[in-house]
């Protein structure tokens, strides 16, 4: 049979093995919990249903003359020139946000047509756009 | 004009001593001279100096606003302050590159002086391998991003540096950063040489240990200038947010961080010799893909200059060479480790050590997937998705428990073989007092409780350990540091965020509003023109409910060229807590988006991190 130490090395190596196995699931199962997608207006039309536990990133313009405030809520419409999507959220608002820009929101949708947002993202000046913004725009011009 | 010229030429002659640099140390190796020879000495200097005329050349243009030079005319303005003139000389593509070839330079000139004692051939070599990086850089300067383009004919004006870089903070964290980046080439030209020599032993570990401490001395202080900055400038009120670009700084810093621990294993017992090797390639690695991630534009943000796909992959190139380079060494020149001489047993202060590898590395995993994975998605089935602080909070924090008690009893253990029964009772007692005091603490505000009174207690216990430690005689006083530090900053963060409350509101100028017995007034605005921008300094005061009243002053600015708004927060601190309150404005300028938030203990995150670095650099000065 095998001596103690070379016993002794193979639990070592199938304990490694195990942890090594363990964290990867660990990691793996997370990252599909965690992961937020963006979506466009238009793919929010077209979705085949709607998971309003699933947090998302919605992107496009804010369009002109939709902005309404009060002491605790702002609302306006994200729109990618050819669907457009009500959005209401609550907190702090990054500098450059104003109608007639690029915009990303995230958090829940509660129907087709009324986003939730729980994060409006800053962006770092006034030329740059969210890349995935840019990308939803020119699909549909 | 004349700067520029005297600059590129200046590149120029530096890229050809380089050259030199490389072919001499291979002349002078094969020789076998006993001595180093003393041109090596003149020639490092001679390139050093080349680089500093040229980075001096930059900066005179930047102060003297000579927008002739491209890197100038998009990145300045006449009406800047001369301070920010003289920082956004790094504060661009172009000059930060130039930086970084200036810190190579630098510190291969260091390395050269500071290294007598050790063989003539691993200098030599030691050079060798700098000079390829090096080369590299140079090349890379020279052909993708030339700090001294000219421009004709010359514009009157330039186009201004982003207002939001324009910060002290932000500054001096670039070359700090770089420093410690740069230290980790030195790290990983000084193991190759050692490699090919086959001198990995514990003389070159004594050795190697004091660069390896350096380099993370001023990764962890750049990391945090960074994260002061996004603290206070971006108005968020948070200090990390698993962004992308702050992740690819934590993954060397991990990485350097186990190979700071097992350097002393081969230190001390001659042990560990390839996973050195290993780790100080991929520490390097680590650094370049950061460079190659945040330049190549593939990560969106402030770090991002300028989206030029050439210059992505002329890095992406150059960090293949530089690593299959390594790797060809690695499997030539390995030396088989005589484990049958050496006594690897389980509870020893060795394995301590190398479960805090395994921590790294499990830390190192999380964050490296949790950065590339979008990433790839993106590329292979252009699907966008980002991955927020859940997903890291999640895989982490779970496991700080048991990595704040390992870093508590790690130090403790002997070398070679010890066995559990010297742990005193007291100690397990001790712990449960303190996970005691820390659920008493946490008690009302948290819906983890024993979760995170968990977390608060093995910190509490690792802060005690550590407190007992410096009394006593035979401690490592910079590990006790850099220890303590980490239990602090620990408890720090843990009690910022449970205790964080954060209030955000759309206010009139005049309006009151009540929050949590606290009464915000919205007092007045107030215009000034300044040099570069114009403010709008709006004046609150918020009364507690001990009738304590405290002004706050947070303003907007309005910068020229490039025209641009910006936030800046007034922040109040104490040595228990931040009150912080941000304005932005909305809709013309009736109404202020108002965010108020304190945050218990802010102060002690950025105390706890100075004494974890402090810990690195009196390891540096130690004998």
């Amino acid at each position: 049979m095998y001596g103690k130490k070379v016993k002794l090395r193979l639990l070592f190596l199938s304990f490694i093995f195990l942890i090594i196995a363990l964290s990867v699931f660990l990691i793996l199962k997370s990252l599909e919990e965690n992961v937020v997608y963006f979506i466009s207006p238009t793919e929010i039309k077209n979705l085949p249903e709607i998971d309003s536990t699933k947090r998302i990133r919605v992107g496009g313009m804010v369009k002109e003359e939709t902005i309404k405030l009060n002491q605790n809520q702002i609302s306006f419409v994200i729109t990618d020139f050819k669907n457009e999507i009500n959005v209401t959220y609550s907190g702090a608002i990054p500098n450059l946000f104003s109608e007639g820009k690029g915009v990303v929101a995230e958090g829940f949708l509660n129907d087709r047509s009324f986003f939730n947002a729980k994060k409006i993202l800053a962006k770092h000046d006034e030329n740059y756009m969210p890349p995935e913004v840019k990308e939803a725009l020119e699909k549909n011009k | 004009m004349i700067s520029s010229y005297l600059g590129y030429y200046s590149l120029i002659l530096g890229f050809i001593i380089s050259i030199i640099l490389l072919i001499y140390s291979i002349f002078c190796f094969r020789n076998n001279n006993e001595k180093i020879n003393q041109n090596i000495y003149s020639i490092l200097f001679l390139q050093f100096f080349t680089v500093v005329i040229s980075f001096i050349s930059l900066v005179y243009s930047f102060v003297f606003s000579d927008f002739s030079n491209q890197t100038v005319y998009n990145n300045s303005h006449t009406t800047k302050p001369l301070f920010y003139k003289i920082t956004g000389t790094w504060g661009n593509h172009e000059g930060s590159l130039l930086l970084w070839l200036l810190v190579l330079t630098l510190f291969i000139f260091l390395f050269i002086i500071f290294s007598k004692k050790q063989t003539t051939k691993y200098r030599l070599l030691s050079v060798f391998f700098q000079q390829i990086i090096i080369i590299g850089f140079f090349l890379f300067l020279l052909l993708t991003s030339n700090p001294f383009n000219f421009l004709f004919p010359i514009p009157k004006e330039g186009l201004g540096l982003n207002p939001i870089l324009q910060d002290p903070a932000l500054a001096i964290h670039p070359p700090i950063l770089y420093l410690g980046y740069v230290g980790s080439s030195i790290i990983f030209s000084a193991s190759l040489a050692s490699l090919v020599q086959n001198n990995i032993n514990s003389e070159w570990a004594k050795h190697i240990k004091k660069w390896i401490q350096t380099a993370w001395f001023f990764l962890t202080i750049g990391i945090l200038l960074g994260s002061i900055w996004a603290y206070y400038e971006l108005g968020w009120g948070g200090f990390w947010f698993w962004d992308p670009v702050e992740n690819v700084s934590l993954m060397p810093w991990l990485c350097l961080t186990a190979l700071l621990h097992t350097i002393i294993v081969l230190e001390k017992r001659h042990l560990l010799k390839s996973w050195t090797l290993i780790l100080s390639i991929a520490t390097f690695t680590l650094s370049m893909s950061g460079t190659f991630l945040v330049r190549s534009g593939i990560l969106n943000s402030v770090h991002t200059f300028a989206n030029d796909p050439e210059r992505g992959i002329f890095i992406l190139l150059f960090l293949f060479f530089l690593i299959i380079l390594s790797l060809i060494l690695f499997f030539i020149y390995q030396d088989k480790e005589d484990i049958a001489q050496k006594k690897f047993f389980i509870i020893s202060k060795e394995t301590s050590l190398l479960i805090n590898n395994w921590f790294m590395m499990y830390f190192l995993s999380v964050v490296l997937i949790g950065t590339t994975y979008p990433i790839f998605l993106e590329v292979i089935i252009n699907e966008k998705i980002s991955i927020g602080p859940p997903f890291f909070n999640k895989l982490i924090i779970p496991f700080l428990g048991f990595f704040l008690i390992f870093m508590a009893i790690g130090p403790k253990f002997n070398w070679i073989k010890d066995n559990f029964k010297r742990i005193k009772y007291s100690r397990v007692f001790i712990f449960f007092i303190c996970i005691l005091i820390s659920f008493y603490l946490i008690n009302k505000s948290s819906s983890e409780i024993l979760f995170t009174s968990v977390i608060g207690g093995a910190a509490l216990y690792l802060l005690f350990t550590t407190i007992k430690e410096f009394s006593e005689k035979r401690s490592n006083i910079s590990q006790t540091i850099s220890h303590f530090g980490f239990g602090l900053f620990i408890l720090s963060i843990l009690f910022n965020s449970l205790f964080s409350s954060e209030f955000s509101a759309n206010m009139k100028i005049g309006q009151e509003i009540t929050y949590n017995n606290e009464q915000i007034k919205f007092l007045n605005i107030e215009t000034f023109d300044k040099e570069n921008y114009k403010s709008v300094k709006a004046s609150f005061e918020i009364i507690d409910k001990k009738n304590n009243s405290i002004s706050f002053y947070p303003e907007i600015r309005i910068y020229n060229q490039p025209n641009i708004l910006t936030s800046e927060a007034d922040i109040i601190s104490t040595i228990f807590f931040d009150k912080f309150i941000v304005i932005n404005l909305l809709k013309g300028e009736e109404i202020f988006n108002v965010r108020y938030q304190t945050k218990p203990f802010m102060i002690w995150i950025w105390i706890s991190t100075c004494l974890i670095s402090l810990g690195g650099i009196l390891g540096v000065f130690k004998r």
